[in-house]
């Protein structure tokens, strides 16, 4: 298959610094042959692009010192719509992805001495991981808490623990990422409380905050409210930040959580992309302009094991987005219709069995998401189907997408498989799938991918979607016709001792101390007046709730207390239970 | 999972019944829903309770359905402590039935839980067939 140098001109091999060839000749000749692009005109335009953007200093080579393009094959090219091949023309030559690794343990205090070993070795993104309790809506002394506080992240009740965590942290300069979603209301405004309190113009702050509600229904099930007051949250966020934080990224819609619940990469793909088309209508609905908002929304996926099938899965994502946002919902500006997104590697995969070798699942799920044109890259532990990791498996994990980043090319050339019939038949094949559950939706929903939405979370159509494809694998896993290596093959070798992480439980008691102090010390008249203030203002659909949220948490009302107060008007949602 | 599902069938004239929960905070639901269908299809009537439960709701399932066993899913670390509550709770509600708990409990953890009285533990990616015979046995053990 001919793979035309998007270059144009061939540079000699044996300009390379490194070595010489005794013949370049026949090289130059095939380089030659192959130089005339298909499509001059895109070429030219993306070549003024490349030229227009920074590049990172790097000699971009082979290994071996054989100079190489920022791209090869057809148009369109990386940048040009519908983005296919990359959101950027020379992707990451002009910056690597970010690798943000996402951890959170113990008291705010902990986290924040992990935030400032951060900072001072040179990061300059923050990300937030919250305890079970917390992201539940639930206080440390709420008896569903018992067990759970500051487990699985970082125990925030009430806004004093908001300033442990981000104590003498200057948040002008800092981005902050918050994995939270039922209570991501209450966890903004103590954000934004806290940075008042610094003296800093909420309008400074940068960031992300997951608030993908509508995924909860669907997979990972920390939700709150029932799904339309919560929709209503979810757009007041929206409003609030378009006008007051424009460097805040209201909603990260999630398909990581899809495919871990067990979706295939058709359905984790179609889901989000359809999750983000229903924030789009409802943002619209609310009153938002689509492109003061649609630059400020990002995708989260999962990459999983299935090399081509993920990188089909990436390049149909960005494709199809950008289609939809241009001509199905009317968006106007570039940046609008471009498929940003956060990959994690997939943590479902990793097996108990022979736990090291997910060490090289990991890998080739980061070569995946890399060449696949992500953004940033969360790379799992190798020991996370045992315990929560260690911190020798984490630095395991962020070694490997640095070798992926600084040893294997993938940070060289954009879209690197791009034009291999193969994956272009996979792109193709994810797009016409998604499309297929796009429809079914449009016909749920009578023309409303938000209605269709709703309408698929209450008759159980994304949960069996996705319990129906979990067993699928799980039965083929258990027949033998599908090679799981280490759990029904190739079995031998598992006797290791491990060093598996355990969490001090002397957290919840100082957690539990902490709440009750802050609870004493408050004004309780204050915190009673302010939760009045927000159920008053929840019963009136139009209202903003973020101002008056703001207002409670600043009144040092804990979270339980503000969910509280909302579910008395919202109601509390409860999942019929579906095998 | 068709492969075993007469064995045991032919020997117990009753459909055994089992109660399957999680117990707490914790979502990750679907280990315990692909174990549901396991159970499902070898036999036994699942009673599946799911999500965000507690252990008042789970006894009050086993005296209602008259349940032969429990089935817990635990990710969250949470295993050492809700899994001796869980036999706890039921032990004082007068019910001889056996816990069995599936999910992330790293091994050294296991004799902890046998000590306190769970009936069975099974790790991830135990296959289909062992989940149904462990089931089993702790029921056959407690009948016996």
């Amino acid at each position: 298959m001919a793979t035309p140098s998007a270059g144009g001109q061939a540079v000699p091999l044996w300009m390379g610094q490194a070595h010489v060839y005794p013949c370049p000749s026949l090289l130059s000749i095939l380089y030659a042959m192959d130089s005339t692009t298909p499509d001059n005109e895109a070429y030219g335009r993306w070549k003024d692009a490349y030229e227009a953007s920074p590049t990172r200093d790097d000699s971009f080579e082979t290994m071996s010192g054989v100079p190489v393009e920022p791209v090869y094959g057809d148009a369109p090219y990386p940048g040009q719509y519908p983005y296919t091949r990359g959101i950027h023309p020379g992707m990451y030559r002009g910056r690597l992805w970010t690798m943000r690794m996402f951890a959170g343990f113990g008291t705010a205090e902990d986290t924040n001495a992990r935030f400032k070993e951060i900072l001072r070795n040179g990061g300059g993104g923050l990300s937030t991981a919250f305890d079970m309790p917390t992201l539940m809506g639930y206080d440390s002394d709420s008896e569903w808490a018992e067990g759970e506080v500051g487990r699985a992240g970082v125990a925030v009740d009430t806004l004093a623990d908001m300033e442990d965590l981000f104590a003498d942290i200057d948040l002008a300069k800092v981005s902050t990422s918050m994995t939270i979603n039922g209570p991501a209301n209450i966890a903004l405004a103590k954000y934004i409380a806290v940075a008042e309190k610094k003296g800093i113009d909420r309008a400074q702050l940068s960031g992300t905050i997951q608030n993908d509600i509508l995924k909860e229904y669907q997979a990972q099930k920390e939700y709150i409210y029932p799904p339309r007051p919560s929709m209503r949250i979810v757009t007041d966020m929206m409003r609030y930040t378009t006008a007051e934080m424009p460097k805040w990224h209201p909603v990260s819609i999630s398909g990581y959580h899809i495919r871990e619940a067990g979706s295939t990469a058709a359905q984790e793909l179609a889901f989000t992309l359809a999750n983000g088309f229903a924030y789009v209508e409802a943002a619209v609905a609310a009153g938002l302009e689509i492109d003061a908002f649609a630059k400020r929304l990002s995708f989260f996926f999962n990459s999983h094991s299935d090399f081509f099938e993920e990188l089909g899965k990436f390049r149909a994502a960005r494709r199809i987005w950008a289609r939809w946002m241009k001509e199905h919902y009317g968006a106007q500006d570039e940046s609008s219709w471009k498929c940003r997104f956060h990959t994690q590697t997939a943590g479902v995969s990793l097996t108990a069995q022979q736990p090291e070798i997910n060490i090289a699942r990991v890998a080739i799920q980061a070569f995946a998401a890399a060449v696949g044109g992500t953004q940033s890259l969360h790379t799992d532990s190798y020991d996370e189907a045992l315990a929560l990791p260690t911190e020798d498996a984490a630095r395991i994990a962020l070694r490997t997408q640095q070798i992926v980043a600084y040893e294997t090319g993938a940070a060289v050339v954009a879209d690197p498989f791009g034009g291999a019939p193969y994956v272009e038949w996979m792109t193709d094949e994810m797009e016409r799938q998604a499309e297929a559950i796009f429809a079914h939706l449009l016909d749920l929903g009578n023309g409303s991918i938000l209605e269709g939405v709703y309408e698929g979370i209450e008759n159980g159509y994304f949960v069996g979607g996705i319990a129906d494809s979990a067993y699928r694998f799980e039965r083929e896993v258990n027949a033998g016709r599908r090679i799981i290596v280490g759990v029904n093959a190739f079995t031998e070798g598992d006797d290791d001792e491990r060093q598996l992480l355990r969490i001090d439980p002397s957290v919840e008691e100082i957690q539990l101390k902490r709440l009750g102090e802050v609870k004493q010390n408050r004004n309780s008249d204050a915190v009673s007046q302010a939760l009045a203030k927000l159920k008053a203002d929840a019963a009136v659909p139009d209202l903003n709730l973020m101002p008056t949220t703001i207002e409670a948490v600043q009144a040092y009302a804990t979270e339980g207390e503000i969910t509280q107060a909302l579910a008395d008007v919202f109601g509390r949602y409860t999942e019929q239970a579906i095998v | 999972m068709s492969a075993d599902s007469n064995s045991a069938t032919d020997e117990a004239p009753e459909r055994l019944r089992i109660v399957l929960a999680k117990l707490g905070l914790d979502g990750h639901d679907r280990g315990l829903k692909v174990v549901a269908r396991i159970l499902r299809d070898a036999g036994m009537e699942v009673i599946f309770l799911g999500l965000r439960q507690t252990t008042s709701s789970i006894v009050a399932a086993v005296e209602q359905e008259d349940a032969d066993a429990v089935g817990l899913s635990m990710h969250n670390a949470g295993h050492l402590t809700l899994g001796p509550k869980m036999v706890q709770a039921l032990a004082d509600a007068g019910l001889d039935v056996p816990v069995v708990i599936g999910g992330i409990v790293p091994a050294e953890d296991e004799p902890l839980l046998y000590q306190a009285g769970v009936a069975a533990v099974l790790g991830p990616g135990a296959p289909a067939t062992e989940v149904v015979e462990a089931v089993r046995a702790a029921v056959a053990q407690r009948t016996a």
